[in-house]
């Protein structure tokens, strides 16, 4: 079960405006998938080793040797608004 | 030339190498197809055939794959007009094979849905019957082969993101062992469940495909290749072989789908392969597992999108927190919402053990039992999908319906092993898909038992025009 605070909670977090709509439906909506997320909980996991990726790698390194980066231009090219050379944002604290 | 839209790709690959097609020829007759879709499968065309197109006929590539200059958006408005600065080492490879990218096709935003209709540009229809959906999340790689538009493509699996839509298009789709191919430069949805594949007419394409495709990347340190080079498969029996069945008798399976992979299975032992009935205790868990592990690495990796570096930023806001959240808010569509609230609600504190932790336990408890099941079988032969597909629609009001369609998908991915869906039949009209799964790396293994079902069912794709 998750309630209408706990959403808007969340929602917080992952840093999205839910519309008054999105928030009405979203507590129903989430909570079905959630008991049907929580039926894994029949299953008896004693001793069970969490499985985090199932490719056994550990420390895969390389040599490291310099080369060119993108350049800046390129990698500005993309975002909405540029200045000075950088990527601007409005300020944190308002404007 | 219009011969060539009744042939495979491998078999095209062969007229370029005899000198009887160029290369150039090919390409520009499926550029022509691909520009009449009318599907809603693609979101690009390329317009220029290149100047050398290689030996390999063109192949449609799923959005979410970057190609440098190309818009790569992966179905979101959120990238709408992206052009990204590199191209994805997959189809890099395809590249340097011989084959030229022909076009951008339509998908699930950011990969996530069963139906394709949680793009941010519009639905696609199924080349079998309009009013249905082609599956998904890679729906546009599939209806574009299964209608002649392209000759092969590729798509990523998650939970069953190229074996479900080729099923339900009356396709082939392989999502190989994770690893095999390189996830650079694909738009990341799980990180630790993405994999790209073939999605072709036949399953010969498809290890030709997987031929290419495949092969560790200093790019991704996740990728291994595969550690033997991928044969084409040329089984004409299957004796000896050992099939392991699993899901026939699960509620939700529809009787048409069911009734057709028993006949399948008839058909193994014809071929004189093996077939019993075997148990993966918590593979019924599967979905439980994958809506909190996909969903919370989906909220990690999806945090890029703030409006900041690439892609849109809203005109509306006041302060940065204003402008982060309401770009999120209009860039998303109502799934990856969803998905990112569940994602971000698993991992928070308090929640994090009894959801994330409890379902990486589950995956270890399903990579059991596969681990298990293949002491005593070769391969795991389920439905792909539970149903026929279904109508545009029909699902859209209820997202745990539409999750339960990758029911028998989801397992797989969840224990990192290939598996291939084949049509095997019709029911109702619509193309039914048998899935084979096998153990880690055993793509060619799995492929061969494919082939030689493929020739015994003959089974003949949608009529195009």
């Amino acid at each position: 079960m998750i309630d209408r605070d706990q959403v808007l909670h969340v929602a917080r977090l992952s840093r999205l405006r839910l519309t008054d709509e999105e928030l009405e439906r979203m507590p129903g909506e989430l909570s079905k998938i959630l008991d049907h997320v929580e039926k894994m909980d029949e299953l008896d996991l004693e001793g069970i080793e969490p499985t985090t990726h199932v490719v056994e790698l550990q420390n895969v390194l390389r040599e490291d040797v310099p080369r060119p980066s993108l350049p800046r231009e390129r990698a500005l090219a993309g975002a909405p608004d540029v200045a000075d050379g950088g990527f601007r944002v409005p300020s944190p604290g308002g404007s | 030339m219009s011969d060539l839209l009744g042939l495979t790709a491998a078999t095209q690959a062969e007229l370029i190498a005899s000198g009887e097609v160029s290369g150039a020829e090919v390409f520009e007759f499926w550029r022509g197809r691909a520009a009449e879709d009318d599907l809603g499968a693609y979101l690009w065309v390329e317009e220029e055939t290149p100047a050398d197109p290689g030996r390999l006929p063109p192949v449609a590539v799923k959005d979410l794959f970057c190609v440098e200059g190309v818009p790569s958006s992966a179905g979101s408005r959120i990238l709408e007009g992206y052009l990204p600065v590199y191209t994805a080492t997959s189809v890099r490879n395809l590249q340097e094979a011989g084959a030229a990218v022909l076009g951008k096709t339509n998908q699930d935003e950011f990969a996530m849905g069963s139906s394709n209709e949680n793009s941010g540009f519009g639905p696609v229809q199924n080349p079998w019957d309009r009013g249905r959906v082609p599956g998904g999340s890679s729906g546009g790689s599939a209806a574009a082969v299964a209608a002649g538009t392209a000759p092969w493509a590729i798509g990523t699996d998650t939970g069953g993101s190229i074996r479900q839509p080729a099923s339900l298009c009356g396709i082939v789709g392989l999502k190989p062992t994770y690893g095999a191919v390189s996830r650079y430069g694909m738009i990341a949805f799980a990180s630790s469940l993405d994999q790209c594949g073939p999605l072709t007419r036949d399953v010969t394409d498809a290890a030709l495909m997987l031929r290419a495709l495949e092969g560790r990347d200093p790019c991704d340190s996740t990728s291994l290749g595969l550690p033997e080079a991928v044969t084409l498969p040329s089984a004409e029996r299957l004796d000896g072989l050992r099939f392991g069945a699993w899901g026939l008798a699960e509620e939700g399976l529809d009787p048409g789908v069911a009734e057709v992979c028993r006949r399948t299975l008839d058909r193994i032992e014809e071929l004189g392969g093996g077939v019993q009935e075997i148990e993966l205790p918590s593979a019924g868990h599967g979905i439980s597992a994958y809506y909190v592990v996909a969903p919370a690495e989906a909220s990690a990796n999806l945090a890029r999108y703030d409006g900041v570096r690439y892609g849109y930023r809203s005109p509306h806001y006041d302060d940065l927190l204003g402008m982060y959240e309401n770009t999120r808010a209009e860039g998303f569509g109502e799934e990856v919402k969803r998905r990112i609230m569940i994602g971000t609600y698993a991992l928070s504190s308090g929640y994090y053990e009894a959801y994330y932790g409890t379902a990486q336990k589950v995956r270890s408890k399903i990579a059991q039992d596969f681990a298990a099941a293949f002491e005593q079988v070769d391969f795991v032969v389920t439905p792909t999908s539970p149903t026929v597909a279904f109508e545009l629609g029909e699902r859209t009001a209820d997202p745990l319906a539409m999750y339960l369609s990758d029911y028998f998908t989801v397992p797989m991915p969840l224990a990192g092993i290939p598996a291939v869906s084949i049509p095997c039949g019709l029911s109702e009209g619509l193309p039914v898909g048998f899935q084979i799964a096998g153990p880690a790396f055993s793509e060619s293994r799995i492929l061969d038992a494919a082939y030689a079902l493929e020739r015994t069912i003959g089974f003949e794709g949608v009529p195009v025009p």
